[in-house]
């Protein structure tokens, strides 16, 4: 069974399905090619990796649809989550 | 086409169960409803909160909540209790034309509670000795109306037990039934996609237009959105965004075109899929699906949410193998298999309906053995 799921192939990001650990290789499957990145931490299950480098400002894709803007540069392999990733939406602390 | 046992109703609906409902107008007589429920085998008190002093559209929209759960095709009868008999009758009024029995009596008129609860208990085993004698009778799968929700989601709501509902949900529209989708602030960051498939054009404008509602309320009180949706649990589960969350709440829906959008606790006029406007709290969400007519309600958790509604059979689905363990007892169909060892979706949503066929014939969920429901009816104003 595979330890990482990735929903459609423009996905920055990946999904783990169990507990992995840092220095692992998560492998995903993009349609007939497979990938991999060596994870920079520990990440937990259902939690996200990021498959490339995310640049300040840019968007993280899941499902090929923006689901967020990485507030920080963000490395292939690492842990992607709320202390790296940012809403766009129903921000009324920003209004 | 798939036939079940079900329940005629003299209005022509059909019910999956067969239930006395013990409905109380207003908050004040509350306990009077649920201590006859508590004496009368086979009854449900329908008790919720407010109903005095509300006004306009919020009384209204309480009004027709009630009044749909008493109408609503799995209640075989009513005892409507009232402060008085104006406020009693005021309710019974509006479900009587479903032309099931309808008894209604007021606290006042009867005196003091305990002989209200007297005259209650005689008039409720009356109803449900007399329901007692309907019986199952073939029934079209397709004439029920199924609502999808989701509570305690987490990154596996998306990956397995939503995209499992919504091959469900494909399947049973396409047999001719229908699929309430509801929670439009958890549609945000994916209404595009919701709207793009509206039949009607002024549907898809409306979607916007009641995701953009909460997101004003959001930044009306100055709050990120983030500090409740997604929820803590959420994170924990993996969800950062409420544009994750809500990509993979609104796979419960399938991809079938939304022929209608209707307000809370509405009932759908056309088959197919339809979407309910409702708050995001899934008491509050079922309580209007419940209203609208739902006969079942599939609720999809990752983390773990046990509650249903009352009335409509509410059937726990989930996809995260920790909680398909730890929480064995509160799931009905435990899909985690798609995370765990690969079962394919389509295999997990044939098991699905299979268990859906079950409960309406009268298979008892979790949440219905172990009283796990709870009502609230939404509040748009307050009480004057």
């Amino acid at each position: 069974m595979d330890k990482t799921v990735v929903m459609k192939a423009t996905d920055n990001v990946a999904t783990c399905l169990a507990d992995m650990r840092k220095g692992e290789e998560a492998v995903v499957k993009i349609d007939a090619d497979t990938r991999s990145v060596t994870l920079k931490g520990d990440i937990p299950f259902g939690h996200k990796v990021a498959l490339t480098d995310i640049a300040a400002g840019g968007e993280i894709t899941k499902y090929a649809e923006t689901i967020g803007i990485a507030s920080q540069p963000i490395a292939a392999g690492e842990h992607v989550h709320i202390h790296n990733v940012e809403s766009v939406r129903a921000r009324g602390d920003k209004a | 086409m798939t036939q079940f046992m079900g329940y005629r109703r003299p209005d022509g609906r059909v019910g999956v169960r067969n239930i006395v409902a013990v409905v109380s107008a207003m908050d004040n007589t509350n306990p009077c409803a649920s201590r006859i429920a508590d004496i009368v085998d086979g009854t449900t008190a329908i008790a919720t909160p407010f109903g005095r002093t509300q006004i306009g559209h919020d009384f209204e929209m309480t009004l027709r909540t009630l009044a749909g759960i008493g109408a609503h095709p799995n209640v075989a009868s009513v005892l409507v209790l009232g402060l008085s008999m104006t406020t009693a009758n005021a309710l019974a009024d509006r479900i009587r034309p479903s032309g099931k029995p309808v008894e209604a009596l007021g606290l006042q008129e009867a005196g003091s509670t305990m002989a209200l609860t007297t005259e209650g208990v005689r008039v409720a085993a009356d109803l449900v000795v007399a329901a007692s004698e309907q019986v199952r009778t073939e029934c079209a799968f397709a004439d029920l109306i199924v609502a999808v929700e989701c509570g305690g989601s987490d990154t596996t709501s998306g990956l397995a037990s939503n995209p499992t509902v919504g091959l469900f949900a494909d399947r049973f529209i396409d047999a001719g039934g229908t699929i309430i989708l509801s929670e439009p602030a958890e549609f945000m960051g994916a209404e595009h996609i919701l709207a793009e498939r509206a039949v009607h054009l002024k549907d898809g404008r409306r979607i916007y237009k009641m995701v953009q509602w909460f997101e004003d309320e959001a930044k009306r009180n100055g709050v990120d959105m983030r500090g409740t949706n997604p929820t803590p649990d959420n994170i924990e589960g993996g969800l950062t965004t409420l544009e994750e969350k809500s990509l993979g709440a609104i796979a419960k829906g399938g991809s079938r075109p939304i022929v209608e959008v209707v307000d809370y606790a509405e009932a759908p006029s056309k088959r197919g899929l339809v979407i309910m406007n409702t708050p995001s709290a899934a008491c509050e969400s079922m309580t209007g699906l419940l209203g609208g007519g739902s006969h079942m309600i599939i609720f999809s958790t990752g983390r773990g949410n046990a509650i249903g509604a009352p009335v409509s059979p509410t059937v726990k689905i989930t996809g995260n193998p920790h909680t398909a363990a730890t929480m064995k007892e509160n799931i009905d169909v435990n899909v985690s298999a798609i995370i765990s060892e690969g079962e394919a979706l389509e295999t997990a949503a044939e098991r699905l309906w299979d268990e859906m066929l079950k409960v309406a014939q009268g298979k008892i969920t979790r949440c219905e053995v172990l009283k796990e429901d709870q009502l609230s009816v939404s509040r748009f104003g307050p009480s004057v």
